[in-house]
């Protein structure tokens, strides 16, 4: 049984004409690294900034550690943020900077000398201690800014979108160690960030956002593997999806499915009935891709002919047109069981998935 | 919150209230039926009446005129020119050019005022038209020179760029390119000058001469021979003006904001 | 290119004529006047001498000085504290109200100050708006002698230099990040707290640039005490004028000019010190 840290019941936050946050319901599990997933404009920072105490729900409770926050300013929550442009002091020394909160609290000097050192020395900044945040780059300003939160042993850690201004080696680099950190802190994280590769590389759980709303709540294997919605999906990941229809539904979770004017066995994990419509969710590096002399049964296969072929270095991405005119997107990684992967723009090609690796999801309107 | 909120609006309005009492009371006054008193007599023209028809006046007025144009606009011409060098030229003494600029705007006025009386006197240059117009396009330079790189420093330093590689060169992208992108800043510069020019008094009246007389001094002299209700007509016809100028200048800034 | 060079050369050629003549030279000339015998004004003369300076440290015009330090400083002590909760209410705001805001403070900022101390006379004086209304209302028992003295003079220099403290703290305040403050209070901080130990020190600029702004030109108005103050009241820049002017003490005035631009150097160094921390210098 987890221990909830924070907890969200029915919060809405409501302006005159829309609702920025639609019946919001969460609970964050103590110790772990959630992440708050979406594009933007989807509500995450708005919800970020009502668990710090920033701003107050319309409706709904935010409780923290069992107790009602409602109106409780951001520092009596035992909770601190690490803000976007990671705000240090300018004026004040990286030791300045993080031993402030410890000196709003009237800590003794040399308790706040003690842990200031301590927790520099755990984001590997112990000898920048004197330098001002003009004097550091930016990777290292966002672990002063880190630092500052953490070194006042907060329940929760809130990171609004920290590693966005980075650059792309930078931001790799500095994804693992905020999740090492995170493990050698033992605090509960709650990021927010709108890139989905990112997410699921550092998280625990996973909250997918969109428009206000909670899509799906999962680990990261759970919302790339099974979305539970269309939007999920499409936000997740590259994905290929097509219209289709349950023809028959047989034992163990297998289906019988019609699409792409083909009948096709398919698996799923969901309850279906006779005749209904739905969207077939394929991942590209699950699609197959065979030329003509490489196969013999092509039964269960969908024709058609490569119109693009984008070479990646670890992959080659194709694009092919189908019998019926549709697309299909397919993702192949270069290995030794193959070691010929040219293909022509124009060449005819057989495609396929093994059954039960798509993903079958209603159709929404 | 609301308490705090209501505090900060009740101290924002009395600010504004002390700022703006005194004119509004002035421009009141100026209609006011009564030479001495401050009670209120009737409504009257008669002030603006004697305030028209004193030709000392409309003289001093066409003189500050004249020399409020005339030196705006070569304090605008020059002070444009000089912002366009400080900020595309790297040449020896840059440095200090900007830091003299810098100098000029906070030195106070009677310093300036002096110096040139001084500088005037050698050159054996008479007070009057000539050497108040020098001096006023003095003052004036550091405002406009100041206003027209703020705004230069704003725009994309590539454009300049482009355009030699495209093969333009120095006056050509002055004339094509610097000068429509300014033409806001420049023609706020100008107002201010214009503005600036007609309201000084400091400077003016160390370098102004007898023949030429000029308004500003003309109402500091009135002032202090004892309160007269045709200086509140005249007072409050000169802030309706400056006023009218101040809101086009920052009209023409908002544009190309 | 030939041409590029021209214009190059007339461009700087006009600037550094222009500012030599007629800011560079005369302040040399007035240095060296400032060396003269007093009541010399041929600055070509040969002889030269410290008896003004000397005179300048003399009771007579030592009392002149302190009196302008006094009332200058008190005026910018005024301005400061009426004028910095104002820059920093307006600089929070957003949008049109705040443009609208702060065009009513440029408006005084550009008109007349003659005129604007002059419709103080009417609002002081013995019979004046200010004593009729505290007087109906009973605040006071008589009138208020305001006019013609220190006070009347304070008044006028706080009305006039008011904006030239509010726009500069306006500026500095407007290039405070706002999530600062918010990460100030996430830590812990109470407003007296987050005000003392962030806002104060990163608006410390603006605040020296107001100060130098309103000191220096509270001391050298002359027409602000001689209307607002009568004859009795000479600060510095009365007396300047007075020597050059009426005194014809052309030498005399130079020296109290000189001493009056060293305190503005030592001013604008106190500025820069203030500023080494900061990569931009705001223009206004």
């Amino acid at each position: 049984m987890h221990k909830n840290v924070v907890t969200l019941n029915g919060v809405y936050k409501s302006l005159p004409d829309h609702d920025i946050l639609h019946d919001i319901n969460l609970e964050v599990r103590e110790g772990e690294f959630l992440t708050l997933l979406g594009p933007s404009g989807c509500g995450k920072t708005t919800l970020l900034r009502m668990i710090s105490g920033f701003d107050e729900p319309s409706q709904g409770k935010i409780m923290i550690d069992g107790k009602d926050v409602s109106g409780l300013p951001p520092y009596k929550r035992h909770i601190h943020t690490v803000f976007q442009s990671y705000a240090l002091f300018p004026h004040m020394t990286v030791f300045e900077n993080v031993a402030f909160g410890l000196r709003c609290q009237k800590i003794s000097n040399d308790e706040i000398k003690e842990r200031v050192e301590t927790i520099l020395k755990m984001v590997k900044l112990e000898k920048f201690i004197w330098r001002k945040p003009s004097q550091l780059s930016g990777g290292q300003q966002q672990r002063v800014a880190i630092a500052r939160a953490a070194v006042n042993r907060p329940r929760v850690l809130l990171l609004d979108e920290p590693l966005s201004s980075l650059d792309y080696r930078l931001r790799k680099n500095m994804q693992i160690e905020l999740k090492q950190l995170q493990r050698k802190l033992g605090i509960t994280f709650i990021f927010v960030t709108h890139d989905q590769e990112e997410a699921l590389s550092m998280s625990d759980r996973v909250v997918v956002m969109e428009e206000g709303r909670i899509e799906q709540i999962g680990t990261p294997r759970q919302v790339y593997e099974e979305p539970g919605t269309l939007n999920v999906a499409k936000f997740i990941g590259e994905a290929n999806i097509f219209a289709g229809k349950i023809i028959e539904i047989l034992e163990n979770k297998q289906i019988i499915i019609y699409l792409l004017d083909k009948e096709r066995k398919a698996k799923s994990n969901r309850s279906h009935y006779q005749g209904e419509d739905v969207h077939v969710l394929i991942r590209p590096e699950d699609v197959r891709v065979w030329t003509q002399d490489e196969v013999d049964n092509t039964t269960e296969m969908f024709q058609g002919h490569v119109t693009e072929v984008i070479y990646k270095g670890t992959t080659v991405d194709l694009i092919v047109r189908l019998a019926n005119n549709e697309t299909i997107a397919a993702t192949e990684f270069f290995d030794e069981d193959d070691d010929r992967l040219e293909y022509k723009i124009g060449e005819q090609v057989w495609v396929n998935w093994t059954p039960g690796w798509e993903v079958i999801l209603p159709r929404e309107t | 919150m609301n308490l705090r909120r209501l505090q900060n609006n009740i101290y924002l309005t009395l600010m504004y209230a002390f700022f703006y009492i005194p004119i509004i009371t002035l421009i009141i006054y100026s209609f006011n039926d009564t030479k001495y008193s401050l009670i209120w007599r009737g409504f009257t023209w008669g002030w603006y009446v004697e305030l028209f028809s004193d030709a000392d006046l409309w003289i001093s007025t066409w003189h500050s005129f004249i020399l409020a144009l005339m030196s705006s606009t070569i304090a605008t011409s020059i002070g444009l020119i000089a912002a366009v060098s400080l900020y595309r030229y790297r040449f020896l003494g840059r440095n200090i050019l900007n830091g003299l600029i810098f100098i000029m705007i906070l030195s106070p006025e009677i310093v300036m005022g002096a110096s040139l009386l001084i500088l005037f006197s050698k050159l054996d240059l008479p007070l009057g038209f000539f050497s108040l117009l020098l001096a006023h396009i003095t003052f004036c330079m550091p405002f406009v020179i100041v206003t027209i790189l703020s705004r230069l420093v704003s725009v994309d330093k590539n454009i300049f760029e482009a355009a030699k590689d495209l093969g333009a060169q120095d006056f050509l992208i002055f004339r094509r390119i610097i000068f429509p992108l300014m033409l806001p800043a420049i023609c706020a510069s100008w107002l201010l000058s214009f503005t600036l020019s007609l309201d000084d008094v400091i400077i003016s009246y160390f370098v102004a001469g007898p023949e030429f007389q000029i308004l500003p001094l003309q109402i500091y002299s009135m002032v202090r021979a004892g309160v007269k209700p045709e200086i509140n007509a005249l007072c409050s016809v000169l802030f309706c003006l400056t006023l009218g100028l101040v809101l086009l200048a920052q009209f023409a800034l908002r544009k190309k904001s | 290119m030939k041409r590029d060079q021209n214009f190059k050369y007339f461009s700087l050629s006009l600037i550094w004529f222009w500012l030599f003549l007629f800011a560079l030279l005369p302040t040399c000339f007035v240095v060296a006047t400032s060396f003269m015998p007093p009541h010399q004004n041929d600055i070509l003369s040969q002889t030269s001498t410290l008896e003004n300076y000397q005179l300048v440290f003399q009771p007579l015009y030592l009392k002149i000085f302190q009196k302008s330090f006094v009332i200058a400083g008190l005026a910018t002590l005024i301005c400061l504290f009426l004028g910095y909760p104002f820059a920093y209410l307006i600089a929070r705001m957003q949008g049109r109200l705040k443009n609208f805001l702060l065009m009513l403070i440029i408006i005084p900022f550009w008109t007349s100050s003659l005129i604007r101390s002059y419709a103080l006379i009417a609002m002081i004086k013995t019979k004046g708006l200010l004593n009729t209304f505290l007087l109906s209302l009973g605040f006071i028992s008589g009138p208020l002698p305001l006019l013609f003295t220190n006070t009347a003079v304070m008044i006028g220099l706080v009305y006039n230099l008011l904006p030239f403290m509010i726009l500069p703290i306006l500026t500095n305040v407007e290039r405070l990040d706002s999530q600062i403050i918010d990460a100030a209070r996430d830590l812990g901080a109470n407003r007296m707290t987050t005000f003392r130990r962030i806002v104060l020190p990163l608006t410390l600029p603006g605040i020296i640039a107001g100060c130098i702004l309103v000191f220096l030109p509270a001391m050298t108005i002359f027409y602000i005490p001689d209307i607002l103050g009568g004859a009795k009241s000479i600060l510095l820049g009365n007396l300047i004028q007075n020597q050059y002017l009426i005194a014809q003490n052309w030498p005399m005035g130079s020296a109290l000019s000189t001493v009056l631009t060293l305190i503005l150097v030592s001013l604008i160094i106190i500025y820069l010190i203030a500023t080494r921390g900061n990569k931009k210098r705001d223009w206004m």
